[in-house]
């Protein structure tokens, strides 16, 4: 036997071992989420079934969250719907303009404002709890959706950084010809930059958007009626009151809260590749 | 006449925008003029208040009077809305102070200008070059102010509430009047056995989770990355969507699904043990077993953006780096030793430090997964896998000790704030200050 086809016996062997591996990995990473999906159609309200997929299939338990009048899951979804993608709109133009003019202009203050953006996201959100509260209910703002979409858009200056980022790898030849033709700021900005960052804005615009759609603790203190509830916070009583009772039922929730960002996330993680790598390794 | 700049400086001194029409700028002057009125009236009905109410924090709480002997509920001052009130009005101040100020400058500037036999700018040409030089500024002060109100206020608000008595159930407001106490809560926390007890056992499990969430996470990630990436592999591009479906699902939803299926009782994983003869195990109601169980689910949650991110790396890493290795002989895991792994981490150091710190305040993970159970009985309203941030949201909103849980926000804020900034420092986008491209 020559060396060369023991090397490839040994290649091949742990080309087998990696292929076992990456498929109990996809198995893991799977489970839970294909589980859920099938209790959300499995027949009966049990948390545990003997088999993953279930003999008979049924719509029953979609039927009941969405026309029930105990839950208002209708109103909850329009509820996210409209406060994240606010969120998202508002957010991204913040975010976009700030990380732009940190990245392409040399002011006084600027390193006082990168340092105080860095120490401000670094504050847990539940210390401002006590004051939102306090402050909402005297600006009489207090179960209100727009309040709350006011602080996560607010909030998206912490953000700026990753964008910033982005920027700082656009090519500073491009703009400064442009500048050159009598370009004004605005224009540079939106004719050059934003063609470029297409990436940037995806990943910024999900992520708002995201954020918005699930954050449950700020939700959960300025929402307060129920029909103001945004689905997580929904989801969440949802689980603390019956999660033992009615476990399909939750599942059914978290499918129909889940499957838009996730089927997102998928579609779009080119974009979301380029925007994570290029707002931490160059950011 | 040739001392335009001080006479419109001393006249934007006396009041807002008069320096302005003196140097013909109508426009702007009036503008400015308004804006004084409407701040003046504003700060004479309210500044003695607002400062009255934050030093004192009120002097009569809501309280019950008999009145021609029926007993009537008077109303009394708010110590919190008092001192939340105040801050805001002193922000306001500040605000309108710097506006005095710009007006001066600006008067200032223009009246040399004119000195200088320029004609002063006309509304329009103020906009626009104030669109073209002051650019970043403008645009940067929406953002701004909405962080000054929506981050910045509630911040200091908080911060100050760990130097009063709130808390419940004695100290709560409008039953009763705060007062300043100083560093008694911090002392408190410190010296008060029961307080510290719990807080140093915090701490420390804290810090434990930090450190092992982050490493295995990132080891996991490289792991993955390096898997997927190796020379051979099949279907790349799917093994990587797959693999980035628990960080696309929500985390609020992954979070509260692992808690069902890690259900003691009814949970799928402790029914397939029993199926296959093996005991149940209580995966989160032991302190112990809660713990690793913690871990091993944030591995699940965490690798994904680790993988992500070091994937990123992987194809940054020059091959022929490789290749003289491979003519010098050397063998996968030496390469991976001496090649890879030192560019990964050289690469990725400064994000390992934030991800430590986003990892010290990881609330969703702990609180959706345990809520901080199993209940430790030694702690004062905390459990086995709390972390402070967690004890502080129970704290606040569960036992309504407002001023401890400000005085542990604190503390976690200068530990995280001193960890990152001192990390970021170190990045180079702080670094790079001039562009090299």
């Amino acid at each position: 036997m020559s060396t060369t086809s023991r090397k490839k016996s040994k290649l091949t062997l742990g080309l087998f071992l990696s292929y076992v591996l990456l498929v109990i990995i996809a198995i893991c990473c799977i489970y839970p989420a294909l589980w859920v999906v099938l209790a959300s159609f499995r027949p009966g309200a049990a948390l545990y079934s003997p088999t993953l997929i279930p003999k008979s299939l049924t719509l029953d338990h979609y039927h009941e969250l969405l026309t029930s009048t105990r839950f208002k899951f209708t109103t909850w979804y329009w509820n996210t719907l409209k406060i994240a993608t606010l969120t998202m709109v508002f957010s991204t133009i913040l975010t976009t303009l700030s990380g732009y003019s940190l990245s392409r202009f040399r002011f006084r203050s600027r390193k006082t404002i990168m340092t105080g953006v860095l120490i401000l996201s670094m504050f847990p959100t539940f210390m401002s709890l006590t004051a939102f509260y306090v402050l909402l209910l005297q600006l009489k703002l207090f179960d209100n959706i727009y309040a709350l979409v006011a602080i996560y858009s607010a909030a998206g200056l912490l953000q700026a950084f990753v964008v910033k980022g982005f920027f700082d790898t656009i090519p500073r030849s491009l703009e400064e010809s442009a500048r050159i033709d009598g370009a004004s700021n605005l224009q540079i900005f939106a004719r050059i930059m934003l063609p470029l960052s297409k990436p940037m804005l995806t990943y910024v615009a999900l992520m708002s958007f995201t954020g918005a759609w699930v954050d449950f603790i700020l939700a959960k203190v300025v929402l307060r009626s129920k029909d103001h509830w945004s689905v997580a916070v929904g989801l969440f009583d949802l689980v603390d009151k019956e999660q033992n009772s009615n476990f399909a039922l939750f599942a059914t929730g978290s499918v129909l809260i889940a499957l838009p960002i996730t089927i997102l996330f998928v579609f779009l993680q080119r974009f979301l590749v380029d925007g994570l790598t290029a707002g931490a390794s160059k950011g | 006449m040739n001392a335009h700049r001080q006479v419109a400086a001393v006249l934007s001194v006396l009041s807002f925008g008069l320096g302005q029409l003196y140097n013909r700028q109508y426009m702007k002057g009036l503008i400015l003029l308004l804006v004084e009125v409407v701040g003046l009236s504003y700060f004479i009905n309210n500044l003695s208040h607002a400062i009255w109410g934050l030093v004192t924090l009120g002097k009569t709480p809501t309280h019950f009077e008999t009145i021609n002997g029926v007993a009537t509920t008077v109303k009394g001052d708010h110590s919190i809305f008092l001192m939340l009130g105040g801050l805001i009005t002193l922000l306001l101040l500040f605000l309108f102070v710097a506006a005095y100020v710009m007006n001066i400058k600006d008067a200032y500037r223009t009246g040399k200008k004119r000195e200088e036999g320029h004609k002063p700018a006309n509304i329009v040409e103020s906009v626009r070059y104030v669109m073209d030089k002051r650019f970043p500024e403008i645009f940067l002060s929406i953002p701004i102010l909405g962080v000054l109100f929506v981050t910045i206020l509630p911040i200091i608000f908080t911060m100050l509430i760990a130097f009063t008595n709130y808390s419940g159930p004695d100290n709560l407001p409008p039953a009763k009047v705060l007062k300043w106490v100083g560093f008694r809560t911090f002392h408190d926390l410190i010296m008060f056995k029961t307080w510290s007890y719990t807080f140093f056992h915090i701490l420390g499990w804290t810090i434990v989770w930090a450190v092992v969430a982050t490493f295995t996470t990132y080891m996991g990630g490289v792991l993955v990355a390096l898997l997927v990436n190796q020379k051979g592999i099949r279907l790349k591009g799917m093994w990587r969507t797959i693999f980035i479906i628990p960080y696309a699902i929500p985390q609020l939803v992954s979070l509260l699904v692992m808690k069902n299926m890690f259900n003691g009782q009814f949970g799928p994983i402790n029914q397939y043990l029993g199926y296959f003869g093996l005991g149940k195990l209580p995966w989160l109601t032991d302190p112990t077993m809660a713990k690793i169980t913690v871990i091993i689910v944030n591995m699940w949650v965490g690798i994904p953006v680790s993988m992500i991110l070091i994937m990123g790396v992987l194809t940054a890493i020059p091959k022929d780096l490789y290749e003289a290795a491979e003519v010098d002989g050397a063998s996968a895991f030496m390469k991976f030793r001496l090649i890879t792994m030192p560019f990964i981490l050289f690469t990725t150091a400064p994000l390992l430090i934030i991800q430590f710190a986003g990892n010290i305040n990881n609330f969703n993970v702990i609180f959706l997964l345990t809520k901080g159970d199993p209940v430790n009985g030694k702690f004062q309203y905390g459990g086995s896998t709390d972390l402070l941030v967690t004890w502080l949201y129970k704290l606040t909103l569960d036992q309504q000790k407002y001023n401890i849980a400000a005085a542990v926000g604190i503390i976690i804020f200068i530990m995280i704030a001193s960890l990152s900034i001192w990390s970021y420092r170190k990045t180079r986008s702080f670094k790079e200050e001039d562009m090299i491209q």
